[in-house]
């Protein structure tokens, strides 16, 4: 059980601390990594509490996709003096909106934990009354016949907001040459070859 | 206390017993990959260190460790100094869960599919942070170029890698490589893994698909500041991942250590000498690869990923979903 806390506090502090410095330093991509480190060390909790599915899919979707992109994004803005100016108060319009949007969150923190802790069969399932299959198999289990509602939902509600993020996006830009390949390999010599007899002293005149 | 310090001994002892080979492996494996390049252009490769050249590596490796290293006034010095360290331990960390044999492996996870795929998507910050940190136009448009093509060819092989657990039925390596003791799923799942190959080129930067680092646009792309050792790592961190996809793509359509049939003279041969085989096998197409095809233009690349590549993986999925459905082939679940 040593190795197991001495891994545990390992993890957790880590990971503290790195949430601390992601709000904190001001270099942005430096908060960045510290935002990958983060969810790096909560992957490694989830897999020692034994949830090793989820810790793998906050290790694939999150930091190998989600923080790729942030990452992707805020070395193209070049931010660091915006965040500066922030902290020195100038224009400080975004705290209240972040303040609004924390203090939700952990209103709706406090009713989820607030609600197990009260009630234990709040999330139960019939479905699943055996521990000693991999918790791969028990997700599946569940997600697919209790929740399969919304699980579909919930993709559905995904799918949406792409369609839409792309919608918002999307502008068709004149005058830009692309290459079609259709076009390009439906080409033949009798429709692209043209044959002069050229008289001399004249030349050949070219119409385009 | 004398209990714990015997078991990690164990432990350490078994990862060294994994890792040496690796790294002498990965040194050979340049080798090898200069020689069939040479050899396609009717060159003769590095053939004067040692016999036959064996020792170039080796060579090459001394002349880096002995070259200063040089960090540019401007750049970000610690993330910097972390990019190799990231792209080469990444490379390293993700032999633990690949399986020689039935026994030989460092640790059988429930989930390691996932393990394996979540780690190569990590290789991709290596490549970012020595990007951004050498403060340099070149090595950053490596990066972003790097960032976007693995982003893009990491959801193919997702998809590819669903294929293959949908005949399976568990994310064990080890139940995966004894699945296709009948059928190696290179038969069936033949297209499967024609995109995989291709995928796994894009994955490791290599070319066809070697835009990050394309010299004729971009000096050498992300390591274009780098210098001695660090730029060793890089390069020593890189055919790691290129031996990873390699022994990946040995697990999931080759059959692992299984030997080709199970008969008289090849169940002789001892398991691990069939995964090295096979490994070596998809490294010789990889460097194939490198030597016959010209590189490719960047929007057809990603033209190749996300319009090609991907919705050909997605309706296979559905294929081979249905097919297992229909025939009742389904995996039963041995949980």
């Amino acid at each position: 059980m040593l190795a197991h806390s001495i891994f545990f506090y390992f993890f957790s502090v880590i990971a503290i601390f790195s949430s601390l410095m992601v709000i904190t330093s001001r270099n942005t991509v430096n908060s960045v990594f510290f935002l990958i480190l983060d969810f790096i060390s909560v992957g490694c909790l989830f897999i020692m509490v034994g949830a090793e599915f989820l810790g793998m899919i906050i290790l694939i979707v999150y930091v190998g996709a989600v923080a790729v992109l942030f990452l992707f994004v805020v070395m193209m803005l070049n931010v660091a003096e915006q965040k500066q100016s922030w902290f020195i108060g100038k224009k400080s319009t975004h705290i209240p909106i972040g303040l609004i949007v924390s203090v939700l969150i952990l209103l709706e923190l406090l009713v989820v934990v607030g609600g197990w802790k009260y009630k234990d069969d709040l999330m139960s399932s019939n479905t699943l009354n055996i521990s000693d299959i991999s918790n791969t198999h028990q997700l599946g289990l569940v997600m697919y016949t209790d929740y399969i509602l919304y699980f579909q939902l919930s993709g559905v509600i995904l799918l949406l907001s792409m369609i839409g993020a792309i919608l918002l996006t999307f502008r068709q830009r004149k005058g830009v040459k692309k290459q079609s390949y259709f076009n390009q390999i439906s080409r033949n010599p009798s429709s692209s070859i043209e044959l002069k007899e050229v008289k001399s002293n004249q030349g050949v005149k070219i119409d385009d | 206390m004398f209990e714990y310090l015997q078991v990690l001994g164990q432990e350490v002892y078994k990862i060294l017993f994994m890792l040496v080979p690796i790294l002498v492996s990965v040194a050979m494996v340049v080798w090898l990959d200069r020689r069939v390049w040479g050899l396609v252009q009717k060159r003769k490769g590095p053939n004067v260190v040692g016999p036959f050249g064996l020792l170039q590596t080796l060579a090459d490796a001394l002349k880096y460790i002995f070259k200063e290293i040089i960090i540019p006034a401007s750049a970000n010095k610690a993330v910097f100094i972390l990019a190799p360290i990231v792209t080469m331990t990444l490379a390293l960390v993700a032999w633990a869960v690949i399986p020689m044999s039935e026994d030989f492996v460092l640790s059988d996870i429930n989930v390691g599919v996932l393990y394996l795929f979540a780690v190569s998507s990590l290789g991709v910050y290596g490549i970012i942070m020595g990007g951004w940190a050498s403060n340099s136009k070149y090595p950053f448009l490596g990066a972003i170029r790097s960032a976007a093509q693995m982003v893009s060819y990491e959801v193919s092989i997702g998809i590819i890698i669903i294929n293959v657990l949908l005949c399976v039925g568990s994310l064990n390596l080890k139940d995966i490589v004894l699945a296709q003791k009948e059928l190696w799923y290179v038969i069936p799942l033949f297209p499967m893994f024609v995109i995989f190959f291709i995928s796994a080129l894009a994955e490791t930067n290599r070319p066809p698909f070697d835009l990050p680092e394309a010299e004729a646009e971009l000096v050498a792309g992300y390591q274009t500041e780098y210098s001695g050792m660090m730029y060793a790592m890089f390069w020593l961190g890189e055919y790691a991942n290129i031996l990873l996809m390699c022994a990946i793509g040995a697990i999931l359509f080759l059959g692992g250590w299984l030997p080709i049939i199970d008969i008289y003279p090849f169940n002789l041969i001892p398991a691990p000498i069939w995964m090295i085989l096979k490994i070596l096998f998809l490294f010789f197409l990889f460097a194939l690869v490198k030597a016959i095809v010209p590189r490719y233009r960047y929007d057809q690349l990603m033209r190749l990923g996300w319009k090609i590549l991907l919705p050909f993986s997605l309706i296979y999925l559905v294929l081979t979903a249905s097919f297992l459905f229909y025939f009742d082939k389904l995996p039963k679940g041995n949980f």
